[in-house]
């Protein structure tokens, strides 16, 4: 019992920086906007969160700083697709390559001069990282250890997948969001402001990845530089949009699945001691077979989502298209 | 405004193209500088870029400046070539050529993806050196191998692990397992060095597939923490595993250099390379005029050698660790045992104990009977693909 419960733990752990990534890239695609720099974003997050968090032992600056230097990098994206109409995925592209790129270039350069801010001891930053949990109820058997004992991101990102729900789906301006990456031409006409909408919801969705670079930098990595920190998260996190057909409650359970599927390797063997007799076959399969599963699971949702689909619960159908007023 | 504009944008275009020019300048002025005679050059080929201060290319190139101290070399001797993917021929080759023009006598290529452009270059350029390391090829005149015994300093590193660990199990966070020769006979090492100071002690290994995954690093080792390991060691190269040994109150063994700034509480003691042993000899080899005879042989240091070793014994080692090692250093030193030959060695009253054993692997075949003598060099460095007893793949 302990290994499953184990197991599910570091789901959830390794599944949450992958929230982040996709609440923030459902927000910004659900405006219309497909920015493939969500990789970069985290970088940029992770990196300047770290930094400020680190200097200041504040939780809530380096939160605040992870938000803002990923927002800078969505406002970019923002500027050159919103108002220079640059194609989309070029842009993202771009992003993802400039903010690793930055991400590495500050980190490298703060190491090599023995400068890289170290996590206070017995600090704020080090509560962060320390999976403390809720006291009292993470004494529960079992269910306590799972639910209760994690750390302070984990439930933000709960609170903020929920929340989003239901700006999105219960708000007038949800709604209008709505509208923007559905039709932006029918939701111009209604007095919606695009351009508006659009800047606003990139910069927003940016921030949000960004905090999920933050989680990898200090609860993945200990805060403890390497030039990998984000390492594919971003990527993942794209596909897991498409996996949670562009709902950030399905992205809840979608991220707890990609978590699982991303430490299933790291975990078989203790699966398998736990229960030699029912598991005894996890490790028989190939590494290489758990590593591409979550890919092969997106491929199988976006084959079998287009097939039974009737257009509700999918991509937005202006994401990816630049609005031009004149050509409406 | 418009004019404002252009008026800026006109004079940052000045500022730009005269910073060029400048920077032209100046090149051309090294160039100048580069192609005087006499001088005697050396290239480096780094895969990444030094500066990140820790990793590959930062231990390679600390043996360069070694190398360029110990022989009184001048900057403007040594030409170093840095972010060159291992995978594109292109760009190794020109890299290469940049050197040769530049007046390099001898090339370190430090990857191991640089091998089959430095065989075809030595053939086009007879009378340039060609140093390969990590690789296996060498054509006997000006391109050679390097690279060296860090199974031995695994072995060492074990020891450490053996005396710490109380639940006798001890995780391996391993790039790759039994099908690379070089990860396997490190974990094959390191276990002997395990037993011989604890005998019911077991290794777990855990596989990453991968030289470079620092969150599953982390996610390993918690695994293998979660198993009941108390010491973590690993063949990967970021110190996330030694960060995560560090955050459960357990301990570990880092690897490439010394983690114990990675992990002040955690760490015991890591297995390094000092580079710079090799490439002091091959430089000097190679500035006398002594090429031949030095590169007659592919060069594989050991620990006798000084080329690995491992790094100081931290305070979070078990009583003896130190001592223990030290006797092992000096037995490697006198080079009459090694770690894969049928001796097995034991304390006993603060002295070393032979036993002869036969080497067994995982499954109980026997490797090496008692006494018959130790795996050859090329099994140890091409063929090794077995664990040995006391090692478990998780």
């Amino acid at each position: 019992m302990d290994a499953i419960i184990a197991f599910l733990f570091e789901a959830i752990r390794y599944g949450t920086p992958l929230l982040y990534g996709t609440v923030g890239e459902i927000v910004t695609e659900k405006a219309g906007s497909l920015n493939l720099g969500v990789e970069g974003l985290m970088a940029l997050g992770a990196i300047g969160g770290f930094w400020v968090g680190a200097v200041t032992d504040s939780i809530i600056l380096g939160i605040l700083a992870a938000f803002l230097s990923a927002a800078l990098g969505g406002f970019v994206y923002a500027v050159l697709t919103v108002t220079f109409q640059a194609n989309q995925n070029v842009t993202g592209l771009t992003l993802t390559i400039f903010g690793v790129g930055l991400y590495e270039f500050i980190g490298a350069t703060l190491s090599a001069n023995k400068v890289f801010p170290e996590i206070k001891e017995g600090g704020h930053i080090e509560f962060m990282k320390s999976d403390s949990g809720i006291p009292l109820l993470e004494d529960i058997p079992y269910i306590g250890k799972l639910l209760f004992s994690h750390n302070i991101l984990v439930y933000l990102g709960l609170i903020l997948a929920v929340g989003l729900w239901f700006y999105m789906n219960k708000t007038k301006v949800g709604l209008k969001l709505r509208a923007t990456g559905e039709n932006y031409g029918a939701a111009d006409a209604c007095g919606v402001n695009v351009t508006l909408y659009r800047y606003f919801h990139i910069i927003f969705g940016a921030g949000i990845s960004g905090v999920g670079g933050l989680y990898l930098g200090v609860i993945i990595n200990n805060g403890k530089w390497n030039p990998g920190w984000i390492n594919g998260y971003g990527w993942i996190a794209v596909a897991l949009v498409i996996f949670a057909k562009w709902s950030t409650s399905r992205a809840l359970y979608g991220s707890l699945l990609f978590g699982a599927l991303t430490i299933l390797n790291a975990r078989k063997g203790n699966l398998k001691e736990a229960f030699p007799s029912v598991l005894g076959w996890v490790d028989k399969i190939p590494d290489e077979f758990y590593q591409m599963l979550p890919f092969v699971i997106t491929l199988v949702v976006l084959v079998v989502s287009s097939i039974t689909s009737k257009g509700k619960g999918d991509q937005p159908s202006c994401c990816g298209l630049n609005y031009y007023r004149e050509d409406r | 405004m418009k004019k404002t504009l252009s008026l800026l944008m006109a004079l940052l275009l000045v500022v730009v193209s005269l910073m060029c020019f400048a920077s032209c300048g100046s090149d051309d002025a090294d160039k100048g500088d580069k192609t005087t005679d006499g001088e005697f050059k050396v290239g480096v080929i780094h895969i990444g870029d030094p500066a990140d201060g820790s990793g590959y290319s930062y231990t390679h190139d600390l043996g360069i400046v070694e190398m360029q101290k110990a022989l009184g070399l001048s900057d403007s001797q040594i030409v170093r070539k840095l972010n060159i993917a291992d995978d594109n021929a292109t760009q190794i080759r020109q890299a290469m050529e940049d050197c040769i023009a530049e007046g390099c006598k001898i090339i370190f290529a430090t990857s191991y993806g640089y091998m089959d452009t430095c065989e075809k270059l030595a053939e086009e350029h007879p009378d340039v050196i060609f140093s390969h390391g990590t690789g296996f090829k060498s054509n006997g005149k000006n391109f050679n191998n390097y690279f060296g015994r860090i199974y031995q300093a695994r072995y060492l590193s074990g020891i450490a692990a053996g005396l710490k660990t109380k639940t006798n199990k001890i995780g391996y966070v391993a790039a790759y397992g039994t099908e690379l020769a070089e990860t396997c006979s490190g974990i094959n090492a390191f276990a002997l060095g395990v037993q011989s100071v604890n005998p019911d002690a077991e290794v777990y290994v855990k596989t990453l597939n991968s030289w470079y995954d620092p969150a599953n690093e982390t996610a390993y080792a918690e695994a293998l923490i979660d198993m009941g390991c108390d010491v973590i060691a690993q063949h990967c190269d970021t110190a996330n595993p030694q960060t995560a040994a560090e955050k459960a109150n357990v301990f570990g063994c880092g690897y490439n250099s010394d983690m114990t700034k990675d992990a002040p509480k955690a760490h015991l003691t890591a297995p390094i390379w000092n580079w710079g042993v090799y490439y002091t000899a091959a430089t000097k080899a190679a500035m006398d005029g002594k090429w031949e005879e030095f590169a007659a042989t592919n060069y594989y240091g050991s620990l006798a050698d000084g080329l690995v070793d491992v790094s100081p014994i931290s305070e979070n080692c078990a009583e003896n660790t130190a001592e223990y090692i030290k006797l092992v250093k000096d037995l490697f030193a006198e080079g009459t045992w090694d770690v894969f030959s049928g001796v097995k060695l034991s304390f006993k009253d603060g002295a070393i104990v032979k036993t002869d054993a036969e080497l067994k692997d995982n499954a109980g075949n026997v490797i090496r009977k008692a006494g018959e003598g130790s795996v050859e060099d090329s099994v140890i460095t091409g063929t090794m693909n077995y664990f040995v007893e006391g090692v478990s793949l998780k």
